[in-house]
């Protein structure tokens, strides 16, 4: 099964990256773009057929490895 | 008295630590990072540098690599461990140590020396500090930017687990003499049974007069006794 999780700070939370490429973007003339935030993307294959049992487990790794849950939320995909 | 450094890849204060240890006659060893266990040890030093490259958060990977589990263990059995920069992020990605560091305020990597104040001398780590309480020592860092919820902060400064506090040459405590936008101006902490400090600042760097200057000696002189 293909899963994926999206990993993106925090509302309140200073993304100086989101900012600069929103910034760089508006100087292309793109003028009606008005908020940019940058995250991560993981796409994960792993071998569970369940997708209860398969969420379960993305959840876990996202709270123990791939965010901080500090100051990071995250969303999670089944693909198929 | 022995201690371990832990070299992740991508560390690169590793034998900076090593040689400020041996200076002050702690017999130290290195040991690699996909160790399954640690040698007998009384302090565990994780170093500063950009382990694992800071991929996905700076000290995310090293804080769930091989040799974490015995060092954990032998922090919760009381052993000593000092995490010095990139080796504070490792213990609060572990979760030894409460709160987060986020990217600096100016969002620019900081390397300069600061002053800094020492709060807290009643821990093995600071003993010696007693009789000079504002130091200077070299910050060099991205994600140095202490954040913790309100609790967790009031937590800290009640219970006297702030150790280190950014400060100016006087010891005055403002926003001025905060590099890095750091809440309480805090530097470095300690867990509540204070046999963990984590640190921003390198006190491993100042333990020549010759080369630098010696305030961070008086640390490893404190370990020593």
């Amino acid at each position: 099964m293909k899963i994926s999780a999206i990993v993106t700070l925090k509302e309140n939370v200073l993304d100086p990256q989101g900012k600069v490429v929103n910034q760089t973007l508006k100087n292309m003339g793109y003028s009606n773009i008005t908020e940019v935030r940058q995250g991560k993307y993981f796409e994960i294959q792993l071998n569970e057929n369940n997708k209860e049992k398969a969420k379960k487990i993305i959840d876990e790794i996202c709270k123990k490895l791939l965010s901080n849950t500090i100051i990071e939320d995250y969303t999670i995909n089944i693909k198929q | 008295m022995k201690s371990s450094v832990i070299v992740f890849p991508g560390s690169n204060c590793d034998r900076d630590v090593a040689v400020a240890l041996e200076k002050f006659k702690i017999k130290n060893e290195m040991v690699w990072h996909n160790e399954a266990s640690l040698p007998k040890s009384d302090l565990v030093v994780l170093p500063g540098g950009f382990s694992y490259g800071d991929y996905l958060r700076a000290g995310a990977i090293a804080g769930k690599s091989r040799i974490i589990n015995d060092v954990i263990k032998h922090a919760k059995n009381g052993g000593l461990v000092l995490g010095i920069c990139n080796g504070f992020q490792i213990l609060i990605e572990t979760g030894l140590l409460p709160g987060i560091l986020l990217r600096n305020k100016n969002l620019k990597f900081l390397s300069k020396n600061v002053f800094v104040k020492v709060i807290n001398t009643n821990n093995k780590f600071c003993s010696n500090y007693k009789n000079k309480k504002v130091i200077e020592l070299p910050i060099a860092h991205n994600e140095g930017n202490y954040f913790a919820d309100y609790k967790t902060l009031k937590n800290l400064e009640d219970k006297d687990l702030v150790v280190f506090k950014y400060c100016d040459m006087d010891g005055n405590i403002n926003d001025v003499s905060n590099p890095n936008g750091s809440l309480n101006n805090i530097a470095g902490i300690l867990n509540p049974e204070k046999n963990i400090l984590g640190m921003m600042p390198h006190p491993e760097r100042l333990i020549d007069p010759i080369l630098s200057g010696k305030d961070g000696s008086i640390m490893f002189q404190s370990l020593k006794k």
